[in-house]
Formats: C-alpha cells, sequence, structure tokens
C-alpha cells in the first residue's frame, strides 16, 4: 500500500469508528433510565454492540496503521480529533430522538456496510461481515419503534416530528467524505440513495414529515463539532484520565 | 521443557473444556469459538472468532486459553483472531444444543442468515416443551440472548439469538 492509501483507510476507519463509539456511549446513557424494562436491557445491549463494533474499528487502526491502541484512542484524544458524524454526538434528548437517531444511524450503517463489504481492503470487509448480522436486530428494534410512535398519540407525532428535524440535518451530515479517502466519498453518494430509499417510505408510513429543505450539517468528519461533543469526552473520559496513560481498561 | 510431544489434538481436548463463562455447560469448541491449532513443538497458535463483537467475555476465554495451555507445558502461546468467515449461531454443535436445553437455555434455530424469521417462529420452551411461546424482547441479559415466554408453563425463558 503506498502512502495515499493508507491515509485514505485510516480516514475511513476513523469516521466508522467514532461513529460506532460515541452513539454507544449515548445509548448506554439509558442504562437504568429507558422508560421501559424492556427498554432498557435492548439499549444496553445495542450500545454494548457499538462499542463492540468501534473496537473492532480501533484495533485494524492499531494493528495495521501503527495507531494508538483502542484505550488510547478512545480515551486520550480531544474533539477535534475525533471524525463522527454530529449526528451521534448530540445529547440522547427524549426517547423520540432516541428511536430517531438510532434508525437513521441503523439505515447508514446497512446501506454503507452494503458497500464496505467489497471495498477492496479485507479487513474492512471482514469486519463489515461480522457485524451485519447484529445490526439486523438494531435495525428491526428501531424502526418497529418508528412505525409505533410515528402516529400513536398526538404527543409521540409531535415528539417524532420535532426529533426527526432535529436529527435529519446532522444525518445527512453522515455522508460526508473522510479527508482524504476519495474511494469512500465517490460511493457516498451511492450509499445515500440506498439510505433514502430505505428510510423514507417507513417514514411515511410513520406519518412522519421529511425535513426535504434541510441541508446537510457537516465538519464532523473533519473534527469540527458541536459543543456536545466535548462535553460527552469529559463525561466519559474522565475516570481513564485519573489514571496512568498507559492503565488497561 | 518436558519431552513429552504435545499434539495439535492434545490442544484441542484442552480447549474443549474452557467454558463459556455466562452459559458454563458449552465450551469454546462446541460454540464454534476455536476454530483452529496449529503447534510447533513448545510454540501454539490459536486462531479463534468472537460471537458477538462486544461480548465481554472475549477477554476471559483468551486469559483461560494461555492459561490453561502453559499449564500442560505450552511456553509460547500466540492467539488470533479470525473475522472470517462470521461466526453464526449456527455452528453450535448438536450436542451443545442439547446441553444448553438443559441448561434452561433455548438453543438458536439454525437459520441460513433469515436472522429476522428464524426469531420469531416458534420456540419450544426449555422448562415444560410448550411450542406455545412469544417473543417477549430480542434483547435479554447477553448480548445473545433473547427473552421469551411460555404461555402453556406461564413462565418466561431465554433463547440462545440466531446470529
Amino acid at each position: 500500500m503506498n502512502n495515499t492509501q493508507n491515509v485514505a483507510l485510516i480516514a475511513r476507519l476513523f469516521s466508522l469508528a467514532d461513529d460506532e463509539f460515541l452513539l454507544g456511549h449515548r445509548d448506554s446513557e439509558w442504562t437504568g433510565h429507558a422508560p421501559l424494562l424492556e427498554e432498557d436491557i435492548a439499549f444496553s445491549n445495542i450500545a454494548q454492540d457499538e462499542m463492540g463494533h468501534a473496537l473492532m474499528w480501533y484495533t485494524i487502526l492499531h494493528e495495521r496503521f501503527d495507531q494508538p491502541a483502542p484505550d488510547r484512542l478512545a480515551f486520550w484524544r480531544a474533539a477535534d480529533q475525533f471524525h463522527n458524524a454530529t449526528l451521534v454526538e448530540l445529547p440522547r434528548g427524549d426517547w423520540a430522538f432516541t428511536i430517531v437517531r438510532q434508525f437513521l444511524f441503523d439505515a447508514y450503517e446497512q446501506a454503507r456496510n452494503d458497500w464496505l463489504r467489497r471495498c477492496g481492503y479485507a479487513p474492512i470487509e471482514d469486519a463489515a461481515r461480522k457485524l451485519a448480522r447484529e445490526e439486523i436486530y438494531h435495525l428491526m428494534h428501531s424502526q418497529g419503534w418508528v412505525l409505533r410512535l410515528g402516529d400513536a398519540t398526538e404527543e409521540s407525532h409531535r415528539r417524532m416530528q420535532a426529533a426527526l428535524d432535529l436529527a435529519w440535518p446532522h444525518a445527512l451530515g453522515l455522508f460526508e467524505p473522510p479527508a482524504g479517502d476519495e474511494a469512500f466519498g465517490a460511493k457516498l453518494p451511492e450509499i445515500q440513495a440506498a439510505w433514502r430509499a430505505a428510510v423514507e417510505p417507513r417514514l411515511v408510513q410513520a406519518t412522519l414529515t421529511i425535513p426535504g429543505a434541510a441541508t446537510a450539517i457537516g465538519g464532523g468528519r473533519l473534527g469540527a463539532h458541536t459543543p456536545h461533543l466535548a462535553e460527552l469526552l469529559t463525561d466519559l473520559q474522565k475516570v481513564a484520565r485519573l489514571e496512568a496513560p498507559e492503565a488497561v481498561w | 521443557m518436558s519431552d513429552a510431544v504435545i499434539t495439535a489434538e492434545r490442544v484441542w481436548q484442552v480447549l474443549n473444556t474452557i467454558n463459556d463463562p455466562e452459559i458454563p455447560v458449552v465450551s469454546l469448541v462446541e460454540m464454534g469459538i476455536a476454530r483452529e491449532v496449529q503447534v510447533d513443538g513448545a510454540r501454539v497458535v490459536v486462531t479463534i472468532t468472537p460471537t458477538f463483537a462486544g461480548c465481554p467475555a472475549m477477554p476471559y476465554l483468551r486469559e483461560q486459553i494461555v492459561e490453561q495451555l502453559r499449564s500442560i507445558g505450552l511456553e509460547q502461546i500466540e492467539i488470533r483472531t479470525a473475522l472470517n468467515p462470521p461466526w453464526t449461531s449456527d455452528w453450535i454443535s448438536d450436542e451443545a444444543r442439547s446441553k444448553l436445553r438443559q441448561f434452561g437455555l433455548a438453543p438458536p434455530p439454525r437459520h441460513t442468515g433469515q436472522i429476522e424469521i428464524a426469531l420469531l417462529e416458534a420456540v419450544t420452551c426449555p422448562h415444560c416443551g410448550s411450542k406455545d411461546t412469544v417473543l417477549d424482547n430480542a434483547f435479554g441479559p447477553t448480548l445473545c440472548q433473547a427473552l421469551h415466554y411460555c404461555r402453556a408453563c406461564r413462565q418466561s425463558f431465554q433463547r440462545f439469538k440466531p446470529l
């Protein structure tokens, strides 16, 4: 591999890992607080799955691209060194926002994985195949809740619509290309089209209005984040940073 | 170092004594986690594959493999992780399935990729054997278990999820 390819793959892997890591953290904020016991269990599971997927991507960065160890990447980087889309750093919000964000992200993962599985770099292809079946459970779950809450009551509809209006421009930011990754960048419009074809009929079925005029909120892939990420990291990294950097978590 | 030659077969026997900490009745061989063993003198390479990517039992299993193989005289133990082909619950052996059932955990259905359908198929209650059961939650106490309810004996139970 030449240097340009390395830069591209490193950028791709950080975008994949950081998305999963931060969404996993936000999902874990429902542990002990979810509106139903079943959902407490479900979101704790989903959080753990997303963390596991983040670990797979960070491990590839560490083992094949000479990047620091996964714990070091998770606990010792500042906000501007993260390459996640801003969607996953937004506060957990109410239950409607949690469901809408998870649904938009799960559908993105599925569309994205369809390409990653044949992206031409074997370690990424293998990892994408590995997580595909786990992701079926996530999408099945979040989609079910979108359909259930979209037209259940006046309040649930209002909350779901407000959540969609807030999440949608940030969700469009998922399709911002990682810096220097032209191969992924070139595929992202196609991946976005597949994502839209998957989510829009479901949202319409749930009686929600797609914010058609919204423009993407980008910057996340390049390290430009909302203030929420720094706040999240202060909380997430606090305990690890009380220890020596080489401590194992 | 002992003079006795340690064969791959011996290593497989040892691996077959290491059990999943969450489901202590099945070994990592029966679960399909241990995939390959290569022995060269006192050096061994064991290739494993994770079940669910976020399964917290994996670091424990790795430690157990090193500890148990060291105890039979192997000195250089390398554990490799392979993701391809991805682990599937279809690889859980028939013997392990009956052990799961006795343990009170319904075994996963063989699914060949159709997970959504497999999840909803009638599940046999491990307590009373009835098929009058419903899925309560696709997520459960561990990443690999779903919650079901038996209408016949009115008890909830867990099933190993199809993956």
